[in-house]
């Protein structure tokens, strides 16, 4: 059994909420006494039937209004898969949640409310996916049932998401009609949707192909802590614990420790506390290397052959998620991965408006706003482009005195 | 599959050891918060995977209530001594005497409210920085939007809405002086894969998860133990149960289940099946309302 991450985007409107709450109910992910909870408030609220939409508001402010305010996760599984939802707010602060929950998703949906056909928003989340570099991203047309279940409404809203997936660059998109009210094409495909030759929502999460989305080509290993016990019997032990980003690594491999630039020769792997040839990408392990060279957390050990850039000089898109704005000048620390190191905005490229990719000029960010920089930092730091490379070109930006993290970087 | 594909346990493993390694990594006095139930004993084997043949960069810590099942604090014991590793026991008896705290009153006085003040002393005593805990998103729908990194201020006060973005699997675990930041490794585990894993890892547990006899009472339908924390009613009818716990919290506030499982293979039969949540069927304290886990969060709970 493997893992698949998704998010949903989508606003309430769209049924993104009661698209989530039928994917746990249909799959018998919602235990009885939390059925009961939200039926009790369903009551509440007056309404006539169970609202699945209530299963996914957890924090009070939000049951109270009716909104959701933070990314929150879901899990469910099947025989086949483990499934983990980033579920995103559709309204305020949207972009910052969405960024927030798409960074870790191998998979989008979108949904479409059939009536409305793409719009604003619709566009909106499928900029974002694609600056995220989502790999596989499904448009779920919702509420059939208020169009007839339609062919024609379906064929024409296709029609229209296939000249954005293209001017996005989006190239796996799957289509599927559907409504999570009524459960059409949910968990078994619909006769109300006959004509429809696709799989349900759930077969096709259940088989999308995700294992090949990991890079087992370029391998990147950010250390993050040095283990050295310093007892009598593991006196000259020293081993480089961190996690294998990407690629593979083998004994005996030539690698090269960045930024320092020094190499030397992979001697040993463990990997949960058993030695063994060869490590890979998702796996934590521990390195140790022939040579007694200085290693410190935040050094990334690479294959010799196969090397991240190094610079200090970064081209950086960037989705600005604090209240205070962002201008030209402005100090911050940059981490990647496990590196930390003080960084400065340069020079702002210009302002991407994400509802339709109009560029414009720009000398300050605020909330929400996407923008591209130069970033230079105070020391190199390997990277590779986040097209590339999402494990190794993504980084955070942090305001030094509030410690908060206030920006996300794709390095381009 | 190739041979380089993994199973969805070695991703959630892969994932926790890394961000236990992030703890180690970025804080100067990490300590592990745990209680003697399943969830921390996994974050141990974690640690272990993290670490060995290295030590622990951080101590456990246990928060005791007084109410805890002996079974618990006995496999605590054993384990510290077991594994080498520095353990930490703070009673919150001590903290109520100390500060005049009021005991709840009531026939389950549950200590849970009042752990917290002395998990903040202790973290105020020791200046521990980041606190590791085995809270999971399944359990609880405030839990569902709480981050693996999650910063507490110094009155160890959860605010929901002023969250940091946690983005990629880069976390940011800088503070100010007094703030600490609470971690919670397998923030992505259910239930069933911590039991899962304990199953492949053939990790040993507390005999209470195991089918055993036990004097309990029906309370609304819950089985309590009886115990010398409980005040028994006349009405209260003591019955003779096949029960194991499916949660170890105290005594006064964790039910147990009916259940002839006394294996792992049969608890994850039994808990495939259930209808009911973990938190839902065995935790007398989520009941008082809708947002009762959210209000000791805020307050400084774990």
């Amino acid at each position: 059994m493997d893992l698949l991450r998704f998010i949903t985007a989508g606003s309430v409107d769209d049924g993104k909420s009661t698209l989530i709450g039928r994917l746990l109910y249909d799959s018998k992910s919602i235990m009885i006494d939390q059925l009961e909870a939200i039926e009790k408030q369903s009551k509440n609220k007056e309404q006539g039937e169970i609202d699945l939409a209530l299963l996914t508001d957890g924090l009070r402010a939000e049951r109270e209004q009716g909104i959701t305010i933070d990314v929150a996760y879901k899990y469910f599984s099947t025989p086949k898969r483990k499934f983990i939802i980033a579920d995103a707010p559709g309204h305020i602060q949207y972009t910052r949640n969405m960024v927030t929950g798409a960074s870790t998703a191998d998979l989008a949906i979108i949904l479409v409310d059939a009536r409305n056909g793409v719009v604003e928003q619709t566009r909106r989340h499928s900029i974002i996916a694609s600056l995220l570099k989502i790999p596989h991203v499904v448009v779920a047309v919702n509420k059939m049932d208020l169009v007839n279940y339609s062919q024609d409404v379906y064929n024409n809203i296709v029609i229209d998401y296939v000249e954005v997936a293209k001017s996005l660059g989006l190239n796996d998109v799957t289509y599927i009609p559907l409504s999570a009210m009524y459960g059409d094409n949910i968990v078994e495909k619909s006769e109300k949707l006959a004509w429809y030759e696709g799989p349900s929502l759930l077969s096709f999460l259940e088989s999308v192909e995700v294992e090949q989305d990991i890079n087992l080509t370029d391998p990147r290993f950010p250390v993050q802590y040095v283990i050295r016990p310093q007892t009598d019997d593991l006196h000259d032990y020293r081993g480089y614990a961190g996690k294998v980003i990407s690629g593979i690594y083998k004994k005996g491999d030539a690698i090269t420790v960045l930024p320092a630039g020094k190499t030397s020769k992979i001697q040993k792997i463990e990997h949960n506390g058993v030695e063994v040839d060869e490590v890979f990408a998702p796996q934590s392990a521990i390195l140790h290397l022939e040579d007694d060279i200085d290693i410190s957390r935040g050094d990334v050990i690479a294959k010799s052959d196969n090397l991240p850039k190094t610079t200090q000089e970064l081209d950086v898109v960037l989705c600005w998620m604090d209240n205070k704005p962002l201008t030209t000048g402005n100090k911050y620390l940059l981490q990647i991965n496990s590196r930390v190191v003080k960084s400065v905005i340069k020079e702002i490229e210009y302002k991407l408006d994400v509802n339709t990719l109009q560029k414009t000029d720009a000398t300050s960010a605020g909330l929400n706003d996407v923008i591209k920089v130069k970033i230079k930092t105070a020391s190199p730091i390997p990277y590779d482009s986040y097209s590339d490379l999402r494990e190794n070109g993504g980084a955070i930006l942090i305001d030094e005195t509030s410690h908060v993290t206030v920006g996300a970087c794709m390095i381009q | 599959m190739s041979k380089y594909s993994l199973d969805y346990l070695d991703h959630l493993e892969s994932e926790a050891i890394h961000i236990f390694r992030e703890v180690a990594g970025q804080f100067e006095r990490p300590a592990l918060l745990f209680s003697g139930g399943k969830d921390s004993i996994t974050l141990v084997q974690l640690a272990l995977k993290a670490f060995r043949p290295g030590k622990f960069p951080f101590p456990l810590v246990h928060i005791d209530t007084g109410h805890n099942f002996p079974e618990a604090l006995k496999y605590r014991d054993e384990l510290a001594e077991r594994l080498g590793e520095k353990l930490i026991v703070r009673n919150v008896e001590d903290t109520i005497k100390a500060k005049n705290l009021t005991e709840p009153k009531g026939k389950f006085a549950s200590r849970n409210a009042l752990q917290t003040f002395t998990l903040l002393d202790t973290i105020e005593e020791f200046k521990f920085d980041a606190c590791i805990g085995g809270a999971r998103r399944d359990e609880e729908k405030a839990r569902a939007k709480e981050r693996i990194f999650s910063v507490r201020d110094e009155f160890g006060q959860w605010d929901p809405k002023l969250q940091r973005p946690e983005l990629w699997n880069t976390y940011n675990g800088r503070i100010n002086k007094g703030e600490n930041v609470r971690v919670f490794p397998i923030s992505n585990w259910t239930e069933l894969d911590v039991w899962n894993y304990i199953r492949r890892e053939k990790i040993e547990l507390p005999s209470i998860y195991f089918s055993h006899e036990r004097d309990v009472i029906d309370h609304e339908g819950q089985l309590v133990a009886v115990s010398d924390f409980i005040k028994l009613d006349a009405t209260d009818t003591v019955l003779k149960k096949t029960v194991r716990y499916r949660t170890v919290g105290d005594m006064t506030c964790t039910a147990a289940v009916e259940s002839k499982a006394d294996n792992i293979d049969d608890i994850i039969s039994e808990i495939t099946a259930t209808k009911t949540s973990e938190r839902g069927e065995t935790r007398i304290d989520d009941k008082v309302s809708e947002a009762a886990m959210e209000d000791r969060k805020k307050n400084g709970y774990f």
